[in-house]
C-alpha cells in the first residue's frame, strides 16, 4: 500500500520542513509538468473554472442566459455569431454553456465542501481509534456503499422538490462514503507508525493526534480524489437535471439543456450536443488533472 | 466447509445491509419530507380527509411501528400501493423489472466480454500503441455521460444511418408479450419467433453500448493492470523459465487470478450501472423499471419510489453477494481470508 508520500515529512522533524518542501514542490513540478496528459487536463479544468468564475466577461450575449426570447433567433444553426448555435427560444448556446459552467462548479464545490470534512473526520476517527468506533463507523459506510448513489439522489429530490439546492443535498447524502472509506484504510497503516506514537508517548492530545499528525499525511491523497470526484459530481448532477430532478428552467444548467434540446434532435442537434460536449470536456479535464495528480504525490490507491 | 461458512457470513451482511438500507429509504419517506398523506392529496384536500388517509396508511401510529409494519410488508413482498397507477407496487415493478433486468445483464455481459479480452490484449501490449489507444478509449467510456452517449448513438445509428431502431423493445404494432421469462431475447426464441429475437436484439443494441461504456473502460484497466500485476509473479517468472508457451502462460496461469479484480470492479460498478439504467431508459424509452421509477419521482408517488430504490438495493446486494460467491470460487484466498 503505497499511500504514504514520502515527501510529507510528519510535523515533529519542523526544522528540516522548509527545505525538504521546496524541493519536493520542484520535484512534483517536474514530474507533473512531463505527462502531457496532466497538463491538457490542468488547462480544461482551468478553462472550465475561468468560465465559471469570469462568466459575465466571456459570455459573448450575457443578457441572453436566462429569461430571454427572441423568437427570429430560433434554432439557429453554429455560425461566427453563434459558435454554438441558438436554443428553442433564439438564446445563443454558448452564453448558456458559460453560465452552466458555474452551476456545475457551485455544485461540486457545495457537495465536496460539505462530504469531504465530514467523510475524513469519520475516517479519521475509525482508523484511529478502532474499537466500536471502527465497527460502528466503517458498517455504516459499508451500508451507504451498497446503495446506488445516482438511485438514492433520485429518490430524495423526489421527497423534497426538484431543484438546486436539493440536488446538493441528494449527492451530498451519500458522497462523504468514499473518503471515509479512503481516510480509514490510510490512517489504518499510518497509525502504527513512529511518529504516531513518538506523539503518543509525548503526551499529545487526540485531537492533536488526528489533527495535526495524521490529518496533514492524507492531503495529497484527499486533493487527488477531490480532483476526480469533482467530475464525477459533475456528472451525477447532471444525470439528475437531465431527468428533471435537479436544477430547473430557466437557470442555465448542462443537463436540462441536454434534455431540452433532445426534443428536436437530429435537425437541430447543436442544442442538445454542444452542452453534452461541454460536460464531457469538463469531466475529462478533472479526470486527467486527477490521474495527473496522483502520478505526481504517489497514490497509487486512490481511485 | 470454509467455503459454506464464508457464503452464511457473507449472506448475513447482506441482509444486515438490506436492514440498514429499508431504515434509510423508511426515513426519508417518512420522516424527512412531513406528511405523505398531504403529499398524496396535495394541497386542495381538506383536513378531514387527510386525517382519513393518514389513519389508512397507519400514520397516526408511533414511529417505530409503522417502520416494522413497512418491514412486515417488504418481507412478505408487499410494497404498498401506487398512486400514479392506481395498482400495486408489486406489479408495477413486476411488469417493468423484466426489461431492465434484460437491459442490465445484456451490458454486464458484453462489458466482461469486450474489456476483459481488450484488457489482456493491452497488457500484452503494455505502453505500446495498443494499450495507449485503449486507455484513451477507456477513459472516454469513463468520462461520457451515459445520456449524452445515448443521445449521440442516436443521432448517429438511429438518424444519419438509420440503421437501429431508437427507442422501445419491440417494433410498433408488433403485439408480443414476454410471459416465460420477460426477457425478449430469449422468450422470441422459446416461442420460436426467431425473426422477432433479431428484432429484440436490434432494439437491445443501442441501450446497452450506452449503459456498457462506462463499465467496458473500468473493466478493460482493471484487467490490464492486474495482468501487469500476476506478469512479475514468481511462479509466471518459473513458467517463462520451464518454456511453457506464451499463449497457455497468459491464458491458464495469468488469467484466472487476474479475473478477481475486474469480478470486484464490476460489483461495485454495478452500484452507477443501475444509475445510469435510469437516464438510459429514459432516452431511449425503454419501459423498464427505471423509467416507471422516474415517472413516479416525478409524481412523488412515494411508495413508488420507495419501491423503486429498496429493489435497486435488492439487486446490487444480490449482484454483489453473486459476484464475492464467484470471487471466492476464483480465488481460494478470498474463502479462506474472509477478504478481497
Amino acid at each position: 500500500m503505497a499511500v504514504l508520500n514520502n515527501g510529507s515529512a510528519p510535523a515533529s522533524v519542523e526544522e528540516a520542513v522548509p527545505a525538504a518542501t521546496i524541493s519536493n514542490a520542484y520535484k512534483n513540478w517536474y514530474r507533473f509538468s512531463r505527462n502531457p496528459t496532466a497538463v491538457i487536463g490542468a488547462v480544461i479544468v482551468l478553462i472550465v473554472i475561468s468560465c465559471a468564475l469570469f462568466a459575465p466577461w466571456i459570455a459573448p450575449y450575457p443578457e441572453q442566459v436566462d429569461n430571454f426570447v427572441d423568437f427570429r433567433a430560433r434554432h439557429l444553426p453554429p455560425s461566427w455569431e453563434h459558435w454554438f448555435g441558438t436554443d428553442n427560444v433564439g438564446r445563443d448556446v454558448l452564453t448558456r454553456v458559460i453560465y452552466g459552467y458555474r452551476i456545475s462548479l457551485l455544485l461540486v464545490v457545495v457537495v465536496l465542501g460539505l462530504s469531504i470534512p465530514f467523510g475524513v473526520m469519520l475516517g479519521l476517527m475509525a482508523g484511529y481509534f478502532g474499537g466500536w468506533v471502527e465497527i460502528v463507523i466503517m458498517r455504516l459506510t459499508d451500508i451507504a456503499l451498497a446503495i446506488p448513489p445516482l438511485v438514492m439522489a433520485l429518490a430524495i429530490t423526489a421527497v423534497l422538490s426538484p431543484n438546486l439546492m436539493n440536488a446538493m443535498i441528494a449527492i451530498s447524502v451519500l458522497w462523504w462514503t468514499w473518503h471515509t472509506r479512503l481516510i480509514y484504510s490510510i490512517t489504518r497503516t499510518l497509525k502504527t507508525q513512529e511518529f504516531v506514537e513518538a506523539a503518543e508517548i509525548l503526551g499529545a492530545s487526540k485531537f492533536h493526534i488526528l489533527f495535526r499528525e495524521l490529518l496533514p499525511n492524507c492531503v495529497s491523497a484527499i486533493s487527488v480524489k477531490a480532483t476526480l470526484d469533482a467530475g464525477f459530481v459533475i456528472l451525477i448532477g447532471a444525470s439528475l437535471s437531465f431527468l428533471g430532478l435537479g436544477v430547473q428552467p430557466p437557470t442555465p444548467d448542462l443537463g436540462t439543456m441536454v434534455a431540452t434540446g433532445a426534443d428536436y434532435l437530429p435537425d437541430r442537434w447543436w442544442q442538445s450536443v454542444m452542452p453534452g460536449m461541454a460536460i464531457l470536456v469538463a469531466i475529462l479535464g478533472f479526470n486527467l488533472l486527477g490521474d495527473g495528480l496522483r502520478d505526481m504525490f504517489d497514490v497509487e490507491d486512490v481511485r | 466447509m470454509e467455503f459454506l461458512y464464508f457464503l452464511a457470513r457473507r449472506l448475513l451482511w447482506s441482509i444486515l445491509v438490506l436492514v440498514g438500507l429499508s431504515i434509510i429509504i423508511f426515513t426519508i419517506a417518512r420522516v424527512v419530507p412531513g406528511d405523505p398523506a398531504r403529499i398524496a392529496l396535495g394541497p386542495l384536500a381538506t383536513q378531514e380527509q387527510v386525517a382519513a388517509l393518514q389513519a389508512e396508511m397507519g400514520l397516526d401510529q408511533p414511529i417505530h411501528s409503522q417502520y416494522l409494519g413497512y418491514v412486515g410488508g417488504l418481507l412478505q413482498g408487499d410494497l404498498g400501493q401506487s398512486l400514479l397507477t392506481q395498482r400495486s407496487v408489486n406489479e408495477d415493478i413486476g411488469d417493468t423489472f423484466a426489461a431492465t433486468f434484460e437491459l442490465v445483464v445484456a451490458t454486464v455481459i458484453v462489458s466482461m466480454i469486450i474489456g476483459v479480452p481488450a484488457g489482456v490484449m493491452a497488457a500484452r501490449n503494455k505502453d505500446g500503441w495498443l494499450d495507449n489507444s485503449s486507455r484513451f478509449i477507456a477513459l472516454l467510456g469513463v468520462v461520457t455521460p451515459a445520456f449524452f452517449l445515448a443521445i449521440l448513438l442516436q443521432i448517429l445509428a438511429g438518424y444519419v444511418l438509420q440503421i437501429l431502431p431508437v427507442t422501445n423493445r419491440m417494433p410498433a404494432g408488433i403485439d408480443f408479450q414476454a410471459n416465460i421469462t420477460g426477457l425478449m431475447v430469449i422468450d422470441t426464441m422459446l416461442h420460436g419467433r426467431f425473426d422477432l429475437t433479431v428484432e429484440a436484439l436490434r432494439h437491445l443494441l443501442l441501450p446497452t453500448i450506452a449503459l456498457s461504456a462506462a463499465t467496458i473502460g473500468q473493466i478493460m484497466r482493471i484487467t490490464r493492470s492486474s495482468m501487469i500485476d500476476v506478469s512479475r509473479q514468481d511462479y509466471i517468472e518459473a513458467s517463462r523459465a520451464f518454456g511453457i508457451p506464451a499463449r497457455i502462460r497468459t491464458f491458464k496461469y495469468m488469467l484466472r487470478p487476474s479475473f478477481v479484480p475486474p469480478l470486484t470492479i464490476l460489483g461495485l460498478e454495478f452500484a452507477s450501472l443501475i444509475g445510469n439504467a435510469f437516464v438510459v431508459e429514459m432516452v431511449f424509452g425503454w419501459p423498464g423499471m427505471a423509467s416507471y421509477g422516474v415517472r413516479t419521482i416525478l409524481q412523488k408517488d412515494l411508495n413508488a419510489v420507495m419501491g423503486v430504490v429498496m429493489v435497486s438495493g435488492l439487486f446490487f446486494v444480490f449482484v454483489n453477494l453473486l459476484i464475492d460467491v464467484l470471487v471466492g470460487y476464483v480465488d481460494p484466498r478470498v474463502r479462506i481470508r474472509g477478504t478481497r
